[in-house]
């Protein structure tokens, strides 16, 4: 990561993911902005060049659902590791979820983070808690949560039971047009589960977590994002009844948007088949069924964004029994490799739509102004060679955890480059 | 002909020659303990761990006492999962313990699929005696031998499992063991203790315990926690007795020679009524003797034993 002076990036081939319109061209970047578009003659550039033929250059990637773990957790992740790992990932963008030790429900953690992420190249957005201590009873500062930099609520982990405070939280959320974001799971009906409820539970003998857990709340929250106007967003939905509710509340007009992530898209419960705890995540894997109405989903629009998860655990953690295992995988690094290599390979979404549900979606949905690569313009964008292909190696992963399902698997996208604040960050070789 | 896997995690993917090899050499054993001094040294200089993670008095008994007979050295670790859960990991125990250099492990914990964690773990060989919900293959075997020893067979029998199927491995194992061996399966209880999407295994289901008694050539009456009403999974014991009891009343309604098992220990009353118990139908104490020649031919066959014992 190095401040950038002037740089010329040369015969890049520009994404417009918002026009849906490709060009060639080179672009020159000076500082923070964005100076030209066009044809530069580079044998008189005074700057670093990049040549960039046969790259692809994007409005710069943001994962809207991650865990950073600090404060309090810095032996899994710190705002650093998972910025570096962020960057590898090819996103100038992260939105960190509010279950650090302290919990983000006031001024003070959001100012810390953001305080913690000024030097980084990424824009490390934080999602504060909808209830104090995410207990789920008493609704937080939503306003100064807001004025002091929180870009959505959520209790992602611990979901509001109380059909009553989420009500209050979504109207008080409403004023100030803030996004709900609602893990949902009934945490009566999910109980001691540890991977979903089917027949592969029952072969392993594990306790099931069954679509209804999940496909309930979400009834719930399109019940009441109906009732209060306040826009609500579905985090890693998974089961195809859950896709349903969501299709029918859009046609209606409710203000709700969710998204999936790539390990749902991945993996089924056959998967489990060895008790892998890097295949335990909550909501758990589901059946081949779930995956087909996720990959509906998000051919027809009904799943708004595409987003990690990334949940770091240490390794002490996730090399236990499998139920004493945490829910969780990391993901930042891989996810833009397995879109392109999962989603937009078999077909499921064209490169630019399931780009856009990585980039322009989620900006949108958070009220972030969408990075235009215009002349004058801030500089924010990923470089990638989106043709190449790269084997994923845990052990040489950015994050300070290792708990990835991804370890030794062929992914295509390699990121050669992001740029953001005035700063480039490029990956050696 | 030997098994072909070093651990016994479970009965998924035995063979019916192996699950055959196994009761066979079980009889051998069975012979042994009935003789004057019943011990051979067939595992003489071989070091057996029994590490229960869970309560267990019976099943450690028969594994321990398996271990004497066969003249192995035996070290005992009990504790509860939450005392371990404290101090140091899993992985950390097992590795301590094998760098004692030991032989076998038999372990009992309340988490499915601990037995296949810890051949990950270790060299040792691993047996399991119960992990969470999921399989209790020695159990399942001392039943098949027992079943096979009154009747003669167990191809084409119909064996139903009566009670807490979902929360059952004694019903894990004993679905895929009579499964494979060529018996029907028919499990009966209330819906709220039946597992999701059971039936796939190829097991008849019902929730009418007069349709089991029917069918059925055994019985195997399995154990309800009683902590399971707590959870509110079934409303009384009274209503529970009253829709899945076995009484001498109710047998009426079953087949003439009807076998009865029973894993123990038994909720006299509750699942099994004395008078059933300690009946003709009842072969629940063969099961009991026969489980430490299953375990010895278990423990005999995993170390690397000839089938011919002498």
């Amino acid at each position: 990561m190095k401040p950038i002076d002037q740089l010329l990036i040369r015969n890049v081939e520009i994404m417009d993911l918002v026009g849906r319109q490709r060009e060639k061209a080179d672009v020159v970047i000076c500082g923070d902005r964005i100076d030209k578009i066009g044809q530069v003659d580079f044998e008189t550039f005074a700057g670093q060049i990049i040549d960039a033929t046969d790259h692809l250059l994007l409005p710069g990637l943001i994962d809207m659902h991650v865990h950073l773990r600090e404060p309090g957790r810095e032996d899994e992740e710190t705002i650093e590791s998972g910025c570096a790992a962020a960057m590898a990932g090819g996103f100038t963008g992260v939105c960190p979820m509010p279950n650090t030790e302290p919990c983000c429900d006031n001024q003070e953690v959001v100012r810390f983070i953001k305080k913690h992420a000024e030097t980084q190249l990424v824009d490390v957005l934080p999602i504060a808690a909808i209830t104090k201590g995410r207990a789920g009873n008493e609704i937080t500062e939503m306003v100064d949560l807001a004025r002091s930099g929180a870009v959505a609520f959520s209790d992602d982990g611990s979901p509001v039971r109380n059909n009553a405070v989420m009500r209050r939280a979504m109207e008080y959320a409403g004023m100030v047009d803030m996004l709900i974001i609602d893990h949902c799971e009934d945490a009566d009906l999910a109980a001691e589960g540890h991977m979903n409820e089917g027949e592969m539970s029952t072969r392993l003998g594990v306790a099931g977590i069954p679509n209804a857990a999940e496909e309930i709340q979400v009834a719930r929250d399109i019940s009441l994002a109906r009732l209060t106007g306040c826009r609500v967003h579905i985090a890693h939905i998974s089961a195809r009844e859950s896709v349903e509710l969501v299709r029918r509340a859009k046609q209606e007009g409710v203000p709700i948007s969710c998204e999936v992530t790539p390990h749902h898209l991945l993996f089924c419960e056959q998967d489990l088949v060895d008790y892998d705890t890097n295949l335990k995540m909550n909501p758990p894997l589901r059946s081949a069924q779930d995956i087909a109405a996720l990959e509906d989903g998000l051919k027809d629009g009904t799943i708004d964004v595409i987003a990690s998860d990334h949940a770091p655990h240490s390794v002490e953690e996730k090399d236990v029994e499998f139920a004493a295992a945490p829910f969780g995988v990391i993901g930042l690094e891989t996810i833009l490799g397995v879109v392109l290599h999962q989603i937009v390979d078999r077909q499921v979404l064209s490169m630019e739509e399931a780009l856009y549900r990585l980039s322009i979606a989620p900006r949108r949905l958070l009220k972030l102004p969408v990075p235009q690569i215009h002349a004058g313009e801030p500089a924010n964008f990923s470089l990638i060679k989106p043709k190449d292909t790269w084997i994923v190696d845990v052990k040489k992963t950015r994050s300070r955890s290792r708990n990835s399902p991804y370890d030794g698997m062929t992914l295509r996208g390699v990121v050669t480059a992001v740029v953001n604040k005035g700063l480039i960050w490029q990956p050696n070789f | 002909m030997t098994l072909q896997s070093r651990h016994l995690l479970g009965l998924e993917g035995v063979s019916r020659e192996e699950i055959t090899l196994i009761l066979d050499t079980s009889e051998s054993f069975k012979e042994i303990l009935q003789r004057p001094i019943p011990k051979v040294p067939t595992l003489r200089g071989k070091t057996v761990v029994n590490l229960f993670f869970e309560p267990s008095t019976r099943t450690r008994i028969s594994f321990e006492l398996a271990e004497k007979r066969l003249t192995a050295d035996t070290v005992n670790f009990t504790t509860s999962s939450s005392s371990v859960k404290k101090g140091e990991t899993l992985k950390d125990t097992i590795r301590n313990i094998e760098a004692m250099n030991i032989d076998m492990v038999v372990v009992r914990h309340s988490a499915a699929g601990t037995p296949l964690f810890l051949t990950r773990c270790v060299d040792a060989a691993v047996i399991n005696a119960g992990d969470g919900m999921h399989e209790h293959p020695t159990q399942a075997l001392l039943d098949m031998l027992t079943i096979r020893e009154r009747i003669g067979k167990i191809a084409g029998l119909k064996v139903a499992l009566i009670g807490d199927i979902a929360h059952s491995r004694v019903a894990g194992s004993n679905i895929r063991g009579l499964l494979t061996m060529g018996a029907e399966v028919m499990l009966c209880g209330p819906k709220t203790l039946m597992p999701m999407f059971v039936e796939r295994f190829g097991v008849h289901v019902t929730f009418h315990l007069e349709e089991a008694l029917e069918w059925a050539d055994c019985l195997n009456v399995l154990r309800i926690q009683l902590e399971r009403q707590d959870k509110g999974l079934f409303p009384s014991i009274r209503e529970y007795h009253k829709l899945y009891g076995i009484t001498l009343e109710r047998l009426e309604q079953a087949k003439r020679d009807v076998v009865i098992l029973h894993p123990g220990p038994i909720n006299r009353g509750v699942e099994l009524d004395s008078d059933v118990a300690d009946s003709d139908y009842s072969v629940i104490l063969n099961q009991v003797t026969n489980g430490v020649a299953v375990r010895m031919a278990v423990l005999y066959l995993l170390s690397g034993g000839n089938p011919s014992i002498e």
